[in-house]
């Protein structure tokens, strides 16, 4: 059974059909690429997944689920979580309030005064969250803003990572990052999926997208136009999808 | 762990120590009673409006908000809360309803404008100052409503313990609004929404309904200090708080809250509170014309957010 079905999903602003029927399975512990060019509908079919954009027409189903009526937050207590482009950081606020930023836990003030934030917990289990992942940073108590474009990187995939989502869309994680860098992001989501977590990465970058994916998925003018297996094609093919070459 | 790191950890500019203590030197060299203790109570007294309506504002800030309309908010809850007793004739505690209530509801108006309405806090609270001032003085035809039930004189003009009454109300104030902004999600948030807007909203934080809480906690501010105000002068008084949120503003910035939001500390902006209580209380005893301080505390306010500036321009934030 597939972990995320989208059926036939549209979607419109105005008069602009983005999403003309896109019709995609995702499974645990797959790791499938999304390519198109700029306006394809990448970024409209990923927040229609995670519930920011409400879709006109079709049928969202999580886990056997069907959510296309659910708000993000729901959505994300379900376990699809986002990591966005621009990492979506509080860059004054320390590392481990980041990673638990809008989920604190809390506990009672001398027992009685409920509503107070558990910072202790918040840093314990960040650090455990950091050092699973491997993450080299000088302190969970630095501002994130301090942390180098890779370090914030990770700590988004902390975050994404420290409520055991079951499904992980990742917009460009790798565009801001030396080359260093991209090796262990690509490491982690094959980490992600060797646990189980299913994974949609939109990336320009089809190197990592080859490296990273086992299925690769073309979206071209709102269409799902291509739906290839890694092993079976090869970077010449996918840019012809991606261009319009192929019909 | 160090003095420094203590206050640095609880997000207080070491600078607005070091300009504390140089203004209580410079205070107590150029006055002989500066340093009395009956002056004491002097400056915590004229640090009790400001500090009040200075936490409205380091909570507004701090989610990258600003409030231009605590003064006014002040003239006009003082109003109403004094009208409600003796124009309409009801029991003493609608003084103290009146005042709170006529500063939440503006303020509640204020936030909801900048949340559903989506129109920029600076120009809402811009126009909230002229609406609120203009309301104050057309429900007290532009005069003070005097002679307040002793109930009411009490809170602001009774010493229990030696100490003004004002003063405690104050430091609880402080107290709760220090647990609310450091120890709470709701503070936690404020923070975060201030830092990023972008980042609040993608961690499912409703970032609507905090501002409209923001903005009506703010207002509940005002309304305190209007009632404070209010019992202190035993009158109802249509032009209180004037230019007051110039005070407010600037001892939150001193305190290190940060302009441009996502930073923030009551405790920070307490000791800017005092700052601006000491300098209105030194100017006074140097007989100093009230103009003078307006000047002053407009001057600390631009030195402040400029050394905000420099300091930041050698971080990576």
């Amino acid at each position: 059974m597939s972990l995320l079905e989208l059926l036939d999903i549209e979607k419109a602003f105005g008069a602009v059909q983005v999403l003309q029927g896109v019709t995609l399975n995702v499974a645990a512990g797959e790791v499938v690429g999304l390519v198109g060019d700029n306006g394809a509908g990448k970024s409209t079919l990923m927040k229609a997944i995670t519930g920011v954009y409400p879709v006109d027409k079709g049928a969202v189903r999580f886990n056997g689920q069907d959510v296309t009526e659910l708000s993000p937050g729901a959505r994300r207590a379900l376990g699809i979580e986002m990591i966005y482009q621009d990492l979506a950081l509080a860059p004054q606020q320390d590392v481990a309030n980041n990673i638990f930023l809008g989920r604190e836990p809390t506990k009672r003030l001398w027992g009685l005064i409920p509503g107070m934030v558990d910072k202790a917990r918040i840093d314990a289990e960040a650090q455990k969250m950091v050092d699973r992942l491997g993450v080299k940073i000088p302190s969970i108590h630095i501002p994130v803003g301090m942390l180098s474009g890779g370090q914030q990187q990770t700590i988004a995939i902390a975050r994404a990572l420290t409520f055991q989502p079951k499904l992980v869309i990742m917009d460009e994680p790798t565009a801001a990052l030396a080359v260093k860098e991209v090796g262990s992001v690509l490491n982690l989501i094959a980490q992600m999926a060797s646990e189980g977590i299913g994974v949609i990465l939109i990336s320009h970058r089809l190197n990592d997208i080859f490296q990273a994916c086992s299925r690769i998925v073309v979206l071209r003018r709102g269409l799902v136009i291509a739906d290839l297996d890694r092993q079976k094609t090869d970077m010449a093919e996918v840019v012809s999808y991606i261009v319009g070459a192929h019909t | 762990m160090t003095l420094t790191s203590f206050f640095e950890r609880a997000n207080v500019r070491v600078e607005s120590l070091i300009v504390l203590a140089g203004l209580v030197v410079l205070m107590s060299l150029l006055s002989p009673v500066f340093l009395s203790f009956s002056n004491f109570f002097n400056i915590m007294l004229a640090t009790t409006t400001v500090g009040i309506l200075a936490i409205g504002a380091t909570f507004v800030i701090s989610a990258a908000g600003i409030d231009l309309s605590l003064g006014s908010i002040l003239g006009l809850s003082s109003v109403v809360g004094a009208a409600l007793v003796l124009y309409v004739g009801l029991p003493w505690p609608f003084l103290i309803l009146g005042c709170l209530g006529a500063g939440m509801l503006a303020g509640a108006a204020n936030g909801l404008t900048v949340a559903v309405a989506r129109v920029p806090a600076f120009i809402v609270t811009l126009g909230m100052m002229g609406i609120a001032r203009g309301l104050a003085l057309i429900i007290s035809s532009g005069q003070g409503i005097y002679g307040l039930p002793p109930e009411i004189l009490f809170l602001g003009q009774a010493r229990p313990f030696g100490i003004p009454t004002p003063v405690y109300i104050l430091v609880i104030t402080a107290a709760v609004s220090h647990y609310i902004l450091a120890h709470t999600r709701f503070g936690h948030h404020t923070l975060a929404l201030g830092d990023n807007e972008h980042a609040a909203r993608a961690t499912g934080i409703n970032v609507r309904q905090l501002r409209i809480k923001l903005y009506t906690l703010s207002g509940f501010m005002a309304g305190l200090a209007g009632l404070i105000f209010t019992a202190r002068v035993n009158t109802g008084d249509p032009t209180a708080g004037l230019s007051y949120e110039l005070a407010a503003i600037t001892a939150a910035i001193i305190g290190g809250t940060n302009l441009f939001g996502g930073r923030g500390s009551i405790l920070g902006t307490m000791i800017g509170a005092l700052v601006m209580g000491i300098l209105q209380n030194g100017l006074t005893l140097m007989n100093m014309q009230s103009y003078y301080q307006q000047m002053a505390i407009g001057t600390v306010l631009v030195a402040a957010v400029w050394l905000d500036q420099i300091r930041s321009r050698g971080r990576v934030l």
